[in-house]
């Protein structure tokens, strides 16, 4: 590679532009992993992060297209975001099944039931037509300032932003916060303080995959339309970004904005080395196989630093 | 009827039963008749050789990643690997196979695309069973990481000199690694289909993986391992161990998933080939409930479905059969922890 093609690549990475990308491109990770935050905090496994983003994308732009407006449709998506949080607490809380398997089939559906949607709506089983999504300043140019600017003032940003800071202050400081961690760090002594365990759970796992559906509209509106499978593994990359954050909100934020540099590099470099772009790929997976094997190691040592929620996938009996 | 037979028997019916209301519900919203639809799926599948044909090689790989994900189950660990240890046992074998000598006899190639593929599919899971057997760190978030990675080392394998060059699939194989197909063996109406000896293969794996375990000391373990590691570890069973070998040997077994549509169907590996199998080995496993028979009949169930789906798809999308495929694996399970609930004192 020349230094004027390094030079280049050096100069598109740190520049507005591809902060704008980064947060753009943010949003729907740390959607999904506030969704993955509230589901395990509160025990309850939740794999189905991926799943839940088509299907609050789909719902979202669905509603928007119905009715035309950017904001229904957003409510639609974190609503059927929020359904999908049911059926899966439905089945792991009420019907005790293992939550990986309820995980697997929710993926399943999803990937599925969005391109049956999709054909069934509007003949076509692997895009919608488009969306505005939020324009609430068009214009003001394509310059990478006028790029970050539309980006930081877009209404899911904002919203999400705000999300992570209402997740890590309630976890914290509320009652009901207190009450799900009780019930993701012990079941039966959450139970026994008069707590009642199940219905905290559905509380947070629809919570959860509300706030994950809006990722998935962030996503969608985007791309200005639905595409089948546009979530791309985006819910894993989530459940990876929860998991080396400890279950904490605000540093989960950070890994997914992290990821969303390492994506947003990966359109910039893709085209000088592909081979990087792959290896970028992995790096998030790669980072939370070794965070689990840290985990792993320090158990035995009594650490409590970054360790999953004790009671996680316990039920309540 | 024993406690387990009328278990299996209670929630076959209930995942059955939930399936078809499930696809009756679906295609009648979809503004169709369920009757034509599912005389229109019938028809295409079991109801003309070639279709039959078709069943029997979308059953292939999903017999061998159920088998794979049962193997695991026994051991208590939750294989979700399955794709990732399927798509880079493909890429191997595709890779393998087109770099043998052009001329090399079949006993000379078969057995070395299918230690490729056993090894490939192998490797893929031995990070997730050290984790867990060494370090406790949970299979299932480990595999799903590694099925991740898999994708991007496809990708990798492929763009740093394994596909042809501008194109996502690897050089043909040599003829001698060629799967024969089974219409070359008398069955002249199977003619067109890609089912081949795979299927055979298939079914011995899973007859000899159940008499592993039932019949093997070193099967009894790995099952033991899973009820009591406590008692086990007393008895002097190396614990850790049996958990990482039924993890890797889960993984190979699901690598030999890419057989069937590497060297029976296309003759190279391309990019995403065979997908989606290991996730419906998922859905066999829960359905087959551990015996050879009752794999066999899910694979079946989902290959029929699969082949079905692209039969109905003019007038229901065949989407229809992943939504089918969740709806029989959650159906399975929740009849399954009913059940045991009943059975708890």
């Amino acid at each position: 590679m020349s230094t004027v093609g390094l030079a280049g690549i050096l100069g598109s990475l740190f520049s507005a532009t591809m902060l704008a990308q980064t947060l753009r491109m943010a949003v729907p990770y740390i959607g999904a992993g506030l969704g993955g935050v509230w589901s395990e905090r509160s025990g309850v496994v939740n794999i189905a992060l991926e799943g839940t983003l088509l299907a609050g994308g789909l719902g979202g732009v669905v509603v928007h297209i119905g009715t035309g407006s950017a904001w229904a449709g957003a409510a639609a998506g974190a609503l059927v975001g929020a359904l999908v949080g049911a059926l899966h607490a439905l089945v792991v809380v009420r019907g005790r099944i293992d939550a990986i398997v309820s995980g697997i089939a929710i993926n399943l559906a999803a990937a599925g039931a969005t391109r049956f949607v999709l054909r069934g709506l509007y003949d076509s089983s692997s895009n919608s037509p488009p969306v505005t999504g939020f324009r609430l300043l068009a214009g003001g140019g394509a310059s990478g300032g006028a790029l970050l600017v539309r980006t930081c003032l877009d209404p899911l940003a904002l919203t999400t932003a705000a999300l992570v800071i209402g997740t890590a202050w309630a976890l914290g400081q509320t009652r009901f916060g207190l009450r799900v961690r009780a019930s993701g760090e012990d079941p039966a002594a959450a139970a026994s303080l008069g707590i009642e365990v199940d219905r905290v759970r559905f509380a947070a796992v629809i919570l959860g995959g509300a706030i994950c559906g809006l990722g998935g509209v962030a996503l969608a509106y985007d791309q200005h339309q639905f595409q089948s499978g546009m979530s791309g593994g985006r819910g894993f990359i989530a459940l990876a970004a929860v998991i080396l954050s400890g279950w904490r909100a605000g540093r989960m934020a950070l890994g997914c904005l992290a990821f969303a540099a390492l994506d947003a590099a990966q359109i910039v470099v893709q085209d000088q080395a592909r081979s990087a772009g792959y290896l970028a790929q992995m790096l998030p997976y790669v980072a939370t196989l070794a965070a689990l094997w840290v985990i792993a190691r320090r158990r035995g040592e009594g650490a409590i630093e970054g360790r999953p929620p004790a009671g996680l996938g316990k039920p309540a009996e | 009827m024993s406690e387990g037979a009328r278990s299996t028997a209670i929630a076959t019916a209930t995942g059955l039963a939930a399936g078809w209301l499930a696809m009756v519900a679906l295609v009648w919203l979809y503004g169709e008749s369920p009757r034509s639809v599912v005389a229109q799926l019938v028809g295409g599948t079991w109801g003309m050789p070639y279709g039959v044909g078709q069943v029997l090689y979308k059953a292939t790989p999903l017999l061998f990643c159920g088998v794979a994900v049962d193997l695991a189950l026994r051991a208590g660990l939750f294989n979700i690997g399955a794709e990732g240890q399927l798509a880079v046992a493909g890429l191997a074998v595709g890779a393998v196979g087109a770099r043998l000598p052009a001329g090399a006899p079949a006993w000379m190639a078969m057995p070395l695309v299918v230690a490729a593929a056993l090894f490939a599919g192998g490797a893929w899971a031995v990070v997730p069973a050290v984790l867990r057997a060494r370090y406790g760190a949970h299979e299932v978030i480990s595999t799903i990481m590694m099925n991740r990675i898999a994708d991007a080392f496809v990708g990798l394998g492929l763009a740093a000199g394994l596909a042809i060059p501008g194109t996502v699939r690897t050089p043909d194989v040599v003829p001698g690694a060629r799967l024969a197909r089974l219409e070359s063996f008398g069955l002249a109406s199977l003619h067109g289909s890609a089912v081949s000896v795979a299927l055979p293969m298939a079914l011995a794996v899973s007859v000899a993986s159940a008499w592993w375990l039932a019949r093997t000391r070193l099967g009894r373990e790995t099952v033991l391992v899973s009820l009591s590691p406590i008692a086990c570890a007393a008895e002097r069973i190396p614990v850790a161990r049996r958990l990482a070998m039924a993890l890797v040997l889960s993984g190979a077994v699901a690598g030999l998933a890419a057989l069937a549509p590497v060297l029976g169907y296309k003759g190279y590996f391309e990019s995403g080939l065979g997908a989606g199998a290991g996730f419906g080995g998922i859905a066999v496993a829960l359905l087959g409930r551990g015996k050879p028979l009752g794999l066999l009949l899910a694979a079946l169930l989902f290959g029929t479905l699969d082949q079905g789906g692209l039969v109905i798809n003019g007038s229901v999308p065949m989407e229809i059969t992943t939504v089918l495929q969740a709806v029989v694996i959650v159906a399975v399970a929740l009849a399954d922890a009913r059940v045991r609930a009943r059975l708890r004192p």
